[in-house]
């Protein structure tokens, strides 16, 4: 019997479980892909919104505040890249001007700080890549970019190290009211549990109306993206919006915290809760869009594009409350953007409420700083050399794009929680992610997680489940 | 008569050729723009050859497999023949570019050779 | 700090060829750093026949072709450090390198040669739509799966791009087992040798569909299928031509790229065009002291005319060094050489009309030998032309080519004597003319 069981290994459920894992708690995090950050979290902008956006009043712009001012110290604690670099919203059009003031008015009541807006001499003079069209911009230097998956792999790799337990490759199938709480059915044996955090992303809404008669309904809105070189990531500093319109918030421009350039997203709703898939339509409207408020992109650097999908419910706010219906169900639903700023003010509010109902005590033996993989080029060249020198594994380049050694894979294998996958080992270290896209390296990281992990070549995969990336072996068919 | 197109592979011209044949005998070659097209396609239809390059496993060896090639070149038809009776062969480390791995591959008369060093383990 | 008369970045053909050369035109100190576990680079994967019938008279494998240059840099002495990963070169030539029994260090070197070769093209610049799922190679990964790993990457497999790699590995995963089902090509004509055309996909029955690309591919997890389509003449799809195939497996051949990190963090100019660094009839790059040749400096198909290319580098930077040490020791600092000299003309080659760019892209006619070859591509297909050459509006060559593809390299010398007298900053354009 579990005091709570967490659905869903995001970004929520991860930030919720190193929360609660402060307090003396049975709990574990059950999730269905092989590796935590595997939904929403793993394909959105990476960008911590500053949080002027959403309307007062709203949980959206409590927790975007809120998050956005706990992640500086968040970031230090668990060792993860985040960087306050600001953001602007970019303005072309003389009628767009009081949308500009609306905005900042907005994030003022919402608690924003240091929100200016710039005239056209100001922008181009911080950021010259900016359209020369611009007239104005809303500046807002709280804004920043943060590492999506080192943040949900960090919360989850903490709480793991104080006493959560993680099941993963676990899908929950079925939950049913009981007595002393609920029945968990999953596809690896059933749980029982006093209470449930639903942090399921885009199916939240199928956990929430099993136990509930009060129906949440979440649709997948599907935002496909360029990711460029590192060669063009200097094309701006800041991350760079458009002025939001009736139609969303538009294409975006930023640098991502490992100096690569990101380009979208666009926003389409679909029916497929699995749909990642880019579209020909898609990316033909982000390089249509893309070069409106940023002149000069260099789109022939696309090195791959992909698509992420925005757990939007009906009511576009967060939904974040124990069920009416449903005592002990608390929902963490309709996380969209700005979810990934609001996590570690998720975790809080929700570790909170549990605290509150189940009359949790301190865990003695917390320990809330998590050393993250160490990344040696941040390191002098004697430095590196001593550390070589103890394990001459980091002295030997795996990834020859993102310079990966083979200390950096061989850690992200052996931590909590490590990499069992391709994908794995690229979410934490990056081998992979550079400009050739693995071409060169996954071979070479295949051997590695083969030997390490005791897993035959044939049976090793790229993302878990039937991702197999070896089919047989030479002439064995004939 | 029988009549034969192939492409030349002799130049990025790629000439379309007509062959025409009475069973095994060349009658006549058009369509090539050049002497070396026509050797080539009397040799393509009357005896196609190609050189086989493929792996086999090394046991002991500081690699997994080895490269190896047919010593010359063996009919076509033959190719996948020639694969099958890989399938299972392993070389011995050391092994050296030249060394013979397979006598008399597939009924061809051709041996097959390493194309590259191995050293032992 | 270790000194080097010559660093070679990259033990793979170029290097390998260049250290030679250098050798035997008098260097001293060169050292080769390989990434890898051994020398030969690329061709170490390339287990095929057909390298060589240039430099050796004789088809060899990829394997054998590296052997013979091994076997040379191993006769000659000449040092290479295995597991090297070069980190780091900056304008002055101090190279930082790593490697796991040596940790980090540095290394100045005299003079830098820059022979890393290059990468392929990967599927997001592409931007072939559809999911992510795992049985997408680049078809050299695939390569080296099977020829070094005996790994069969899949058993149905879509190629698409006919470059060489790609026809290539039609051949190799048909022959260890799996079934290749069509090799589609944006273009209207393959971007390979007619050759592997022939020998890859005929001999196989394998389809090969041009002008024609990949427009989705399917399966969430392990690719499932792909959908193919005709395109118009800008390359775009056709709708109503879409047709499906089930497949496992995606192979990509659809370009390379020099890979010149290294060379843009010393400073080193690149042509857009090439992705390589510019580089004049010595192949020396606008980086003082620092050549380039191989595929670092432009896409080759024939590893015979890298070596050839690389010999050439090596030879260069071996005189460079020779003259680099007189002007310090001999002649003292300040002294101006012929050499080093900016007195002479520097003539620019243009390349137009249907050519794509030529290297080098400048001759110092003070430098240059008897002859000097000049390396291009064209555009698209041309059939009876003739290659022109102008030097200041006087047309000096014209020499007719019954047919040029874009897929084959195209090679025309000049002469020293029709630089005689030229004036400073002379422009020399090439450009093909259609009969």
């Amino acid at each position: 019997m579990y005091d709570v069981i967490i659905i869903g290994a995001g970004v929520s459920g991860c930030a919720v479980a190193r929360e609660l894992s402060r307090y003396q708690v049975k709990a574990c995090v059950l999730e269905k892909a092989e590796d935590v950050c595997c939904g929403t979290s793993k394909a959105n902008s990476g960008i911590v919104h500053a949080g002027y956006d959403a309307m007062p009043g709203t949980l959206m712009a409590k927790l975007n505040v809120r998050g956005n001012h706990l992640m500086g110290e968040l970031s230090e604690e668990l060792d993860f890249p985040f960087s306050r670099k600001g953001s602007l919203v970019i303005c072309r059009e003389k009628d767009g001007l009081h949308r500009l003031e609306e905005l900042k008015e907005r994030g003022e009541k919402n608690g924003v700080e240091g929100l200016k807006i710039l005239d056209r001499e100001q922008v181009l003079a911080i950021e010259p890549n900016v359209s020369k069209d611009v007239i104005a911009a809303l500046y807002a230097p709280s804004a920043g970019l943060v590492c999506p998956f080192s943040l949900n792999i960090a919360l989850a790799e903490n709480a793991n190290e104080n006493g959560i337990e993680f099941y993963l490759d676990t899908e929950v199938q079925k939950i049913r009211k009981t007595e002393l709480g609920f029945w968990v059915q999953t596809s690896r044996g059933d749980y029982e549990t006093r209470y449930i955090v639903n942090a399921a992303g885009v199916y939240a809404d199928q956990f929430h109306n099993m136990v509930s008669e009060k129906k949440l309904n979440i649709t997948p809105r599907k935002g496909e993206y360029y990711l460029l070189d590192k060669s063009a990531g200097t094309q701006v500093t800041r991350t760079i919006f458009a002025l939001p319109t009736n139609f969303g918030k538009g294409i975006l421009v930023t640098p991502t915290i490992h100096g690569n350039l990101l380009v979208g997203p666009t926003a389409a709703d679909i029916e497929d809760k699995e749909g990642t898939n880019t579209t020909a339509d898609g990316l033909a409207a982000i390089a249509e869009k893309a070069g409106q408020n940023v002149s000069g992109l260099p789109l022939k650097k696309v090195i791959t594009s992909f698509a992420g999908l925005r757990a939007h419910e009906d009511g576009h706010d967060f939904v974040i409350e124990e069920a009416n219906d449903a005592p002990g169900f608390i929902d963490c639903a309709g996380i969209e953007s700005p979810g990934l700023t609001s996590a570690p003010a998720i975790g809080e509010m929700v570790a909170e409420i549990l605290r509150k109902k189940l009359g949790l005590t301190e865990n003695p033996h917390f320990q809330g700083r998590r050393k993250g993989i160490l990344d040696p080029s941040k390191l002098s060249m004697e430095e590196r050399n001593e550390l070589i020198q103890k394990n001459p594994a980091y002295g030997n380049i795996i990834c020859r794009c993102e310079m990966i050694s083979e200390g950096e894979i061989l850690d992200s294998i052996h931590r909590p929680l490590g990499a069992r996958s391709l994908d794995g080992v690229k979410r934490r270290t990056r081998a992979g992610m550079g400009r050739c896209q693995s071409g060169f390296c996954s071979p070479r990281t295949m051997e590695i997680l083969s030997r390490e992990c005791g897993i035959p070549m044939e049976e090793l995969t790229k993302s878990g489940g039937e991702s197999r990336l070896i089919a047989g072996t030479n002439k064995d068919s004939f | 008569m029988e009549k034969k197109e192939l492409v030349c592979i002799g130049c990025p011209m790629g000439c379309v050729m007509q062959v025409e044949m009475e069973g095994e005998e060349v009658l006549s070659v058009s369509g090539n723009t050049c002497t070396k097209g026509e050797r080539y396609a009397r040799k393509e239809v009357t005896d196609p050859t190609r050189i086989v390059t493929t792996t086999v496993k090394v046991k002991n060896g500081t690699a997994e497999r080895v490269p190896v090639k047919t010593k010359s070149d063996i009919p076509k038809g033959k190719i996948f023949g020639c694969l099958r009776a890989l399938k299972n062969v392993e070389a011995i480390a050391p092994v050296r570019i030249g060394d013979v791995i397979l006598k008399n591959v597939a009924g061809t008369g051709v041996d097959i050779v390493a194309t590259k060093d191995v050293e032992a383990r | 700090m270790e000194q080097y008369e010559i660093v070679i970045i990259g033990g793979g053909p170029a290097g390998l060829a260049a250290a030679v050369s250098a050798r035997n035109a008098g260097a001293g100190q060169i050292l080769i750093l390989e990434r890898d576990k051994e020398l030969g680079g690329i061709l170490n994967q390339c287990i095929h026949n057909g390298f060589g019938l240039h430099t050796f008279k004789e088809e060899l494998t990829g394997p054998e072709y590296a052997a013979r240059f091994i076997s040379q840099v191993e006769e000659l002495g000449i040092e290479y450090r295995l597991h090297t990963m070069v980190m780091d070169i900056d304008r002055k030539k101090v190279i930082t390198a790593m490697s796991r029994e040596k940790g980090m260090y540095q290394i100045q070197a005299k003079a830098v040669i820059l022979a890393m070769g290059c990468r392929e093209r990967p599927r997001g610049a592409l931007n072939i739509p559809g999911y992510r799922p795992a049985g997408i190679y680049s078809a050299g990964t695939a390569q080296r799966l099977v020829n070094i790993e005996g790994l069969l990457p899949g058993r149905k497999v879509v190629i698409l791009g006919s470059g060489d790699i790609g026809l290539i590995m039609a051949r190799r995963m048909t022959m260890e087992g799996a079934s290749v089902q069509v090799v589609a090509e944006l273009m209207p004509y393959s971007g390979g040798l007619k050759r592997n055309i022939v020998q890859c996909l005929d001999d196989f029955g394998i389809p090969l569909k041009l002008s024609h690309t990949v427009i989705d591919i399917k399966g969430k997890e392990r690719v499932e299928g792909i959908t193919l389509a005709a395109v118009d003449e800008k390359g775009v799809p056709i709708p109503g031509t879409e047709e499906e195939y089930e497949c496992d497996t995606l192979l990509l051949s659809v370009g390379l790229i020099p890979e010149n990190e290294l060379s843009s963090q010393i400073g080193v100019t690149l042509n857009p065009v090439t992705s390589g660094p510019i580089v004049d009839e010595s192949l020396e790059t606008d980086v003082e002291g620092v050549f380039a040749c191989g595929n670092v400096l432009h896409v080759h198909d024939l590893v015979d005319f890298v070596s050839e290319e690389a010999a050439a580098a090596g030879k260069n930077a071996a005189r460079y060094v020779d003259k680099f040490l007189k002007k310090e020791n001999i002649y003292g600092k300040e002294e101006a050489d012929p050499y080093h000299g900016q007195s002479q003309a520097a003539v620019s080659l243009i390349p137009t009309g249907g050519v794509r760019y030529t290297v080098p892209s400048i001759i110092h006619p003070d430098r240059m030998q008897e002859e000097q070859v000049v390396r291009f591509r064209v555009g698209r297909v041309y059939y009876n032309c003739y290659i022109n050459v102008y030097l200041n509006g006087e047309r000096l060559l014209h020499r007719k080519r019954p047919v040029m593809a874009p897929g084959e390299m195209e090679q025309i010398k000049l002469k020293e004597s029709w630089f005689a007298n030229v004036p400073k900053n002379a422009e020399m354009t090439i450009q093909i003319e259609e009969a």
